[in-house]
């Protein structure tokens, strides 16, 4: 079948098979490398994506499901910003990351939440990204990272 | 390779299923995808009911709240009405899976998977919620107690689906306790798991209380006969430590790699001891 969806603000049409899983269409047939995956199975949150504005897990998702949706992957996220986000900056200032391989989906998963939530406690922030695993162990700094963004978004409003 | 078929109305679902006799249905996917990932079961037609729009939402209808069977667990948690009207579901839900799974799992899926794990399932029990099953030319309702057969299965025919879930508000209760043992707070299946519905009198007697247990038996269990047994006494570790011990006797659990049947035995009654700390101090 052929797939038409919006993939990080561009028009994407792709011949593939219906049952192709989201992460491989994105990573070997798109080459968007920046999702990851690692269980395949929904346990560990690297291959989170925002399918219409909310995160969704692409390795449990079709092609044929993405069929005439909106979909952000890590690369489309700065789409609006010039430069980095400021959730990837705040990422490197802050050390959030050892090896990184979390922190695509780490980052898709704190927009889903600053979208509905701008101003998370550290707890809602822990569980927004409760689904998402990080053998490195740097889920305070992460914390640390989301802290600061949300922080500067306050400061530059008033 | 499979084919995704992807209704949009509930017409083209049944013509898909007509069409398709042998085809395998999903909603959110994250427990079949699973278990075709892992080989588990295998298909050459997937059904995606994702966008039947006619069967999401959560709505009151002459008193009784209609949940449609695709409504994921994330939009029952931000629904008004659940927040209202079904604090014991909504307490359970906060626990199921990550956000990823709540925002793509289903109250239908978590039904039909028929998981003695499966979270929403002890609230469902004892809120004596009803299930509609629909095919094209029938409807019919049934208690979720009788839908459910055993682990995995459920009493559904080839050409059914599940459409709703009636549940009555349950505010009337003063007590909406939910509780699930496991490994770690997200993601983890449940060891053990207890739902409470209770309403304490003056004297911190119990007037009328209902429990149901998950992962201590091949299917939720409710018994009547205890919670008969605890109207009258006083919510007290001393006033139900018998109810403690029957509780223990009836589950029915099984060891496997989560925990032992001894332990969840053992654990199935203590959870009863959080109950008491609804008592009043007066
Ligand atoms: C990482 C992970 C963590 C999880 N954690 C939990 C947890 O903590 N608690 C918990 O209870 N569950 C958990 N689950 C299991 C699962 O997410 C839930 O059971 C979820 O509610 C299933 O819904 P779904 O729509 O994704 O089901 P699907 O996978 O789409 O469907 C499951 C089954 O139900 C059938 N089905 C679905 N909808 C209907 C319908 N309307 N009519 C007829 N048949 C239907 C399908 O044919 C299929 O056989 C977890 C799963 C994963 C992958
Ligand atoms: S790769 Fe999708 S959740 Fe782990
Ligand atoms: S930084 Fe290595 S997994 Fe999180």
């Amino acid at each position: 079948m052929i797939v038409s969806f919006e993939l990080n603000g561009k028009e994407v049409h792709i011949e593939t098979a219906p049952d192709r899983r989201a992460i491989d269409l994105l990573r070997e047939d798109l080459g968007l490398t920046g999702t990851k995956e690692s269980c395949g199975n929904g346990d560990c949150g690297a291959c989170s994506i925002l399918v219409d504005d909310k995160v969704r897990l692409s390795c449990l998702t079709l092609a044929a499901q993405l069929q005439g949706r909106k979909v952000v992957t890590i690369e489309g996220v700065c789409m609006e910003t010039d430069g980095l986000h400021p959730l990837q900056e705040s990422f490197v200032e802050s050390g959030a990351l050892q090896c990184g391989y979390c922190t695509p989906g780490m980052i898709i998963a704190i927009i889903d939440l600053l979208n509905s939530n701008p101003n998370p406690s550290r707890n809602e922030i822990r569980e927004a990204i409760s689904g998402n695993l990080c053998r490195c162990g740097a889920y305070q700094k992460i914390l640390d990272a989301v802290e600061k963004v949300v922080r500067d978004r306050i400061e530059r409003k008033s | 390779m499979s084919h995704v078929l992807v209704p949009t109305t509930l017409e083209e679902l049944w013509t898909f299923m007509a069409e398709n006799p042998d085809a395998m249905i999903y909603a959110g996917g994250t427990d079949l995808l699973v278990k075709i990932r892992s080989c588990a079961v295998t298909t050459d037609c997937l059904i995606c009911m994702e966008r039947l729009n006619e069967l999401k939402g959560v709505r009151v209808e002459a008193g009784e709240i209609i949940i449609g069977a695709l409504t994921t667990h994330r939009e029952m948690l931000d629904s008004p009405i659940v927040q209202r009207d079904l604090p014991l579901l909504y307490n359970a839900l906060k626990n199921l899976g990550s956000p990823p799974i709540r925002n793509m799992g289903t109250l239908g899926g978590n039904i039909v998977t028929a998981s003695p794990a499966g979270d929403t399932l002890p609230p469902l029990y004892i809120s004596n919620a009803h299930l509609e099953i629909r095919s094209r030319n029938s409807s019919r309702r049934v208690p979720i107690e009788s839908f459910i057969l055993g682990p995995g299965r459920v009493d559904m025919r080839p050409g059914e689906i599940l459409s709703q879930v009636v549940i009555n508000k349950n505010t009337r209760f003063m007590v909406h306790h939910y509780e699930k043992v496991g490994r770690r707070s997200a993601l983890a299946c449940s060891v053990v798991s207890m739902a409470a519905l209770m309403n304490i009198s003056e004297d911190n007697t119990i007037s009328e209380i209902r429990l149901a247990w998950g992962s201590v038996g091949p299917t939720v269990m409710r018994f009547r006969d205890i919670e008969t047994f605890l109207v009258g006494r006083t919510l007290t570790v001393r006033g139900i430590e018998d109810a403690i011990r029957k509780v223990q006797q009836s589950v029915m659990p099984i060891d496997d790699v989560r925990a032992s049947a001894a332990y969840r035995r053992e654990v199935a009654g203590r959870l009863m001891l959080r109950l008491t700390g609804y008592a009043s101090s007066r």
